[in-house]
């Protein structure tokens, strides 16, 4: 990629290499895509717009700025489990993300190095559970949790079913297989131990793979939704989404806060995404199951 | 004898590293799994913490339940999104494939509803879905294209439509995606060679890069197809189970055993809808892998 791209000189080419009909072509695709922008981002405009249109005719055009204001903001943060919902998100996503990245890392470490008895079967295991949908286990799976484990409006709770992200360690293991074997054999030459190898060898050479598990695995679960409904019974315990969820029916007579609520709730994940898109963008993930 | 040695050696640290991640999966996967199948066969009592065994009779059960033959008849229709998301996303990923100046804007503005949580895109259609005091109709009430509100989201013939859209619109940015790296992972001297021999635009993408694109609509039309079938936080958020003509199975599973609001909660019965779906999503995605292996092969 980058300014010499053969593909946009072929593609250029091509097209016929700037006469007027490919100005016109260029034109067209460029409105083409503001065109789709507006459609993919413009309900996000309308629920700023809300947010911060006090009551009247929201449709009253046009209006005085008197008429706006971030009093909704204020409102929800204070007056509804919105700011403890947000804390909570931000434990839940840490957590999840620390997690995901440990277990993932170390699991993948000896599928990728090691010749050992029942490599090949305990990755094929591990690989299976890709098939089985959520909601085949999520019953047993709430009863261990919160009869068993008495996890029940935890975030421990929360966090720790998912910790074990199947794709992950996939994701790890294709990418430990491509650093070359000298560096482990230097570490162990002098004198590291198994631990130390994967710790200050393969893990920091893995990082590209390491960062696009942790965004995914924080959007996944800044967005996560029925599981943490059903185990949050808890008002102080909610996330973001069962707090939204739930409070529509509290909210509906003003719309302007369920609006406010709705932006706090993905502000910090499209800032997360805008910062580090590329990792989002970089197409390593094809095949990543959404979450 | 030292080799054999090493290897039992490798084999005890292998899976000491592998301990974390298959603990997690027996304790919160398999465990689960197996108790799911059980469960369904079985009338179980969450607070006593009993069951008693049924037989087939939760199974037997869904055939005389008519919501339960509506619920799953919308998971099916919902594949409806499938070769829409997959045409779409191909387009938008050849519209932004070349290199030209913003389009990594726009690239990242597609892709943002990816990244939205579905709750707060379901809440944000809403304000525009609703009859009353929604945008959409009243842009187009002003525009005088209609002359009464639209129940977007509480006619039954409309509502699953209206949930579709939301959902296609929320995905698009991803598995486009998907296609932008299939596309240029088509070899440049592939391109040239078709230019050279006097392919016009068109011809190039049809008859070069549709036939190796093959793979990449595969790949999205199985992860597609098991979210379709999957479909609950949309119809959750924007419909809330009120339409009873358009509940899909997961709202349904989640409905019978945790939504305390419309009756005792029936876990057996809920377990045994789930593997009803556990065995759709296995076929779906066995005839998947089959159609992916054929046209791997067969389409040269």
């Amino acid at each position: 990629m980058g300014a010499s791209d053969r593909r946009l000189q072929l593609y250029r080419m091509h097209r016929g290499g700037g006469d007027a009909a490919d100005r016109i072509r260029m034109a067209v695709r460029y409105a083409v895509m503001v065109l789709v922008a507006l459609f993919m981002l413009g309900p996000f405009a309308w629920l700023l717009y809300l947010s911060v249109r006090m009551q009247g005719n929201i449709y009253s055009w046009p209006a005085d700025w008197g008429e706006f204001s971030l009093n909704s903001y204020a409102v929800v943060w204070q007056n509804f489990p919105i700011g403890s919902a947000f804390r909570n998100s931000i434990l839940v996503a840490l957590g999840q993300v620390v997690l995901v990245v440990l277990v993932a890392s170390l699991a993948a470490y000896p599928l990728a190095r090691y010749d050992f008895y029942g490599r090949d079967t305990t990755f094929l295991l591990i690989l299976s559970t890709l098939m089985v949908p959520f909601q085949l286990y999520l019953i047993p799976l709430y009863v261990f949790v919160t009869k068993t484990l008495q996890l029940n409006n935890s975030l421990i709770g929360v966090v720790l079913p998912f910790g074990c992200s199947v794709f992950g360690i996939y994701l790890i293991r294709q990418f430990y297989a491509t650093v070359p074997r000298d560096m482990e054999e230097a570490a162990r030459v002098d004198g590291a131990g198994e631990f130390r190898v994967w710790w200050q060898v393969m893990l920091p050479l893995t990082k590209p793979a390491v960062a696009t598990l942790a965004v995914f695995t924080l959007v996944a679960s800044w967005s996560n939704f029925l599981w943490p409904l059903i185990i949050l019974q808890d008002e102080a315990k909610w996330t973001l989404p069962v707090a939204l969820a739930t409070l529509t029916g509290a909210f509906v007579d003003r719309i302007s806060y369920l609006a406010a609520g709705s932006v706090i709730a993905i502000a910090p994940v499209i800032v997360f995404f805008l910062v580090l898109q590329r990792w989002f963008l970089g197409g390593m993930t094809v095949g990543a199951v959404k979450g | 004898m030292a080799r054999l040695g090493t290897k039992w050696r490798y084999t005890g640290l292998a899976y000491l590293f592998l301990a974390p991640a298959l603990l997690l999966l027996i304790t919160f996967v398999l465990y689960p799994v197996m108790q799911g199948f059980r469960l369904s066969f079985f009338q179980y009592d969450p607070y006593t913490q009993s069951g008693e065994y049924l037989g087939l009779e939760n199974y037997r059960r869904m055939w005389s339940d008519p919501e339960f033959r509506v619920a799953l008849l919308n998971s099916f229709r919902y594949l409806i999104v499938v070769p829409i998301i997959i045409v779409l996303s191909l387009a938008l990923a050849v519209l932004v494939e070349p290199l030209i100046p913003g389009i990594h804007f726009f690239r990242a503005a597609y892709y943002i509803p990816v990244v939205t949580t579905m709750v707060v895109v379901g809440i944000t259609w809403r304000f525009i879905f609703s009859e009353d005091d929604g945008l959409l109709n009243m842009l187009l009430s002003r525009w005088g294209v209609i002359e009464s509100a639209i129940p977007w989201m509480t006619n039954h013939r409309l509502v699953l439509g209206t949930v579709m859209m939301v959902t296609i619109w929320k995905g698009l940015g991803y598995y486009m995606v998907v296609f932008i790296a299939a596309l240029r992972s088509i070899p440049v001297e592939l391109i040239e060679a078709a230019i050279v021999d006097g392919a016009r635009p068109r011809q190039l993408f049809w008859r070069v890069k549709l036939p190796l694109l093959w793979p990449a609509i595969t790949l999205v039309g199985v992860i597609s197809s098991i979210s379709a079938l999957q479909v609950f936080d949309e119809i959750f958020v924007m419909t809330g189970g009120k339409i009873r003509e358009a509940i899909t199975l997961v709202y349904y599973i989640y409905e019978t055993g945790f939504d305390a609001k419309i009756g005792p909660q029936d876990y057996g019965y809920a377990s045994a809808m789930s593997v009803v779906l556990f065995l759709i999503l296995v076929a779906f995605t066995a005839l998947n892998l089959f159609l992916m292996k054929r046209g791997g092969y067969g389409g040269e």
